[in-house]
């Protein structure tokens, strides 16, 4: 009986992976001998980021956690989520909010936000999580000191594009959270108007640093929380921060590779 | 019965307490390192889960914990616990191999495997359980949304996205300019530092904790108590104003706690001296904070360069302060950029115990020029 089902199935199967099409997608066949194993690594553009053997423990669950793939994973999610959510929001003070509360409600099968905002909350997790694995396991010894610093800066990326995103649902919650957070630049030594020493920045009497053109300033596009931050925020958060983070992953995951794959005792 | 429990809880979790409760747990389970065995994981998660689970029946507790932007940081106590035991389980484990007569795990599984299928299928079942956990969470939890933005009511309290309570927290102990700016910088500096500090050649590519006892303790502290402790009572009990509120209190708006902090000029001029602080002009500020300067300069800048110094230097019972070893080890640029970044590290627990034993805001204080430690 369920030989009935299965034999043309399985003859279908054959016929699609047999076609042209079908070949001249996949160029080589299952990877079941060591052969197919080695070209399926190298003749795919996304699977080539792997070497076509590693180290057994390295590729262990219990040495890396899967934690920079679930970390970077999680990238590409928010990348495609956020995608679909910039067809719907408009980045001004007028529209903002509104076009949230459409996207919850109007919009089919709307779980776009959640799916971004949760998956935001995640990656800032999983970050740090990835981080501390990489510490436990000495894995920024030589020859990885330089991917640890690229990691780091990774991990800045990832909180500031969290923070730049919180602001953009426009409620109450992102304006004030904004606020305080970039009331710290208020204090910038020599740069923020309450900052130390910045009243010593004179060109006779005229004071240069003011609420006008001090690092808070610069952060906001405004003296408080408006349009301007709405606007600088949401251009950073889906085109600035994106590509810059990008370009550094494909930094950081060559250089895993050319620092000699996974880390592993010498 | 439970009252009773439920106080204890709220004045456990005050904030001196809970720090101090944690770093010395910390520092014991450090000691003694039988307690990162399978069996005390299992009790402690079973504890915390059940914690977690009967406190949820707690009406002031449930509004705070089960808000829906703070979900992630229940999973922050969950899988940084969890995470932190695991790394320490298996370098424990590890010791021993080594201690014995075997190699670490890790060395043990040197030789090479496929990575089709070894590794793409965990990756391909990473993916499709994390894709199946968003979902189902996406559809039970809806993203939050509040009033719309109104510039003209704030908030009470106003904080910061979660991944930064850390930072606002410091805020209760240091001016913005050091809390905001100055400390940031210098986390995002020393992380990246660590690499070039830490020439210690062992525990590359292996779980271990014996090889690299000093590495890990001052990490750890950095990462679970000076980050992830301050961002777990930053969401949950941190209220209206700032204040403390414990886990099973209200928080209550109105609620006023008494600031009479005092400088370490006053403690000079005023207690000890029985003088007005002196005033007028830069010489006066001067000589008002001379002795905070000192102090602040003292720890910058001198106690790097004593603690260099051999133990025999050292009276009894300072032995302990001498790194000498370290300088030894390091030579002098390393052990100075690393000694200094531990300083500075170390400025936030200090400064905390100094506000909770003495009520003390700053240790030099020029609010003219907004120059405050
Ligand atoms: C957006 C953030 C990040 C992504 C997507 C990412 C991704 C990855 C991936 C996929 C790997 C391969 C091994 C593994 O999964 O553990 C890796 C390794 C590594 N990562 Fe990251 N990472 C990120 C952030 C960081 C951070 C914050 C640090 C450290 C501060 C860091 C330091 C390293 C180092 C040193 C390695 C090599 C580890 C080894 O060879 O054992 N990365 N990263």
């Amino acid at each position: 009986m369920l030989n009935r089902i299965l034999a043309p199935l399985s003859a279908a199967w054959k016929e699609a992976t047999d076609s042209q099409v079908w070949t001249s997608i996949f160029r080589h066949g299952k990877p079941v001998s060591n052969r197919n194993r080695a070209l399926v690594m190298m003749s795919n553009v996304f699977l080539h980021l792997h070497p076509v053997k590693s180290r057994k423990a390295g590729i262990k669950l219990r040495y890396t956690w899967c934690m920079g793939g679930i970390t970077f994973f999680l990238f590409l999610v928010l990348t495609f989520t956020g995608l679909l959510l910039m067809f719907y929001y408009r980045p001004t003070v007028e529209y903002a909010y509104a076009d949230i509360v459409d996207l919850q409600e109007h919009v089919p099968l709307g779980i776009m936000r959640e799916l971004h905002r949760w998956g935001a909350h995640a990656m800032v997790i999983t970050v740090w999580l990835h981080m501390l694995r990489v510490f436990m396991t000495g894995s920024y010894k030589p020859p990885r000191e330089f991917n640890w610093g690229i990691g780091v800066v990774l991990l800045v990326l990832t909180l500031l594009l969290s923070f730049t995103g919180y602001l953009l649902p426009w409620d109450q919650l992102a304006i004030w959270a904004i606020a305080v957070g970039s009331n710290m630049a208020r204090a910038t030594p020599l740069l923020g108007t309450e900052g130390p020493l910045s009243a010593s920045l004179t060109l006779g009497d005229i004071s240069l640093i003011n609420a006008g053109n001090d690092a808070r300033f610069a952060l906001l596009g405004a003296r408080s929380v408006g349009q301007p931050t709405l606007l600088r925020f949401y251009v950073l958060h889906c085109v600035g921060l994106p590509l810059v983070a990008a370009f550094l992953m494909a930094v950081h995951f060559w250089r895993v590779r050319k620092d000699g794959g996974i880390s592993g005792p010498m | 019965m439970i009252d009773l429990f439920k106080d204890l809880v709220n004045w456990a979790s005050g904030p001196t307490v809970l720090f101090t409760i944690a770093t010395l747990g910390l520092l014991a389970a450090f000691r003694f390192t039988q307690v990162w065995s399978k069996t005390s994981a299992k009790v402690f998660f079973a504890v915390l889960a059940v914690f977690y689970t009967a406190s949820m029946w707690d009406p002031d507790f449930f509004l705070i914990v089960a808000k829906p932007d703070n979900i992630p940081i229940t999973g922050v106590i969950f899988l940084v616990f969890f995470f932190t035991w695991f790394a320490m389980h298996q370098g424990i484990q590890n010791d021993r191999r080594s201690a014995g007569e075997g190699e670490v795990l890790e060395k043990q599984e040197s030789e090479k495997v496929w990575v089709w299928p070894d590794l793409v299928y965990t990756e391909m079942l990473a993916m499709v359980i994390l894709s199946i956990v968003l979902l189902v969470w996406s559809i039970l939890l809806a993203a939050p949304l509040e009033q719309p933005a109104n510039p003209a009511d704030s908030p009470n309290p106003s904080k910061a996205p979660w991944y930064f309570l850390g930072l606002q927290e410091m805020l209760v102990y240091f001016d913005p300019w050091l809390a905001g700016v100055v400390f940031p910088t210098l986390i995002i500096v020393g992380l990246m530092a660590i690499p070039y500090i830490d020439t210690n050649p062992k525990g590359n590519g292996y779980f271990t904790f014996r090889e690299r006892k000093a590495e890990i303790v001052i990490f750890l502290f950095g990462f679970l108590i000076l980050w992830c402790l301050l961002v777990v009572s930053g969401t949950f009990l941190r209220g209206p104003n700032w204040n403390f509120f414990g886990p099973y209190e209200y928080w209550d708006v109105h609620r006023v706690e008494p600031l009479l902090n005092v400088n370490v000029s006053d403690f000079f001029w005023v207690k000890l001296l029985g003088r007005p602080l002196p005033t007028g002009g830069f010489f006066a500020a001067l000589m008002r904070e001379w002795l905070g300067i000192l102090m602040v300069g003292a720890y910058l800048f001198v106690l790097p360069v004593v603690m260099s110094w051999p133990r025999d230097k050292f009276p009894t019972g300072l032995k302990w302060l001498s790194c000498h070893h370290y300088f030894e080890k390091m030579g002098a640029t390393r052990y100075y950029l690393g000694v200094s970044l531990f300083l500075m590290m170390m400025s936030l627990p200090i400064k905390m115990y100094l506000r909770w034993a003495f009520n003390l805001k700053y240790i030099v204080a020029f609010p003219e020029i907004f120059f405050n430690i």
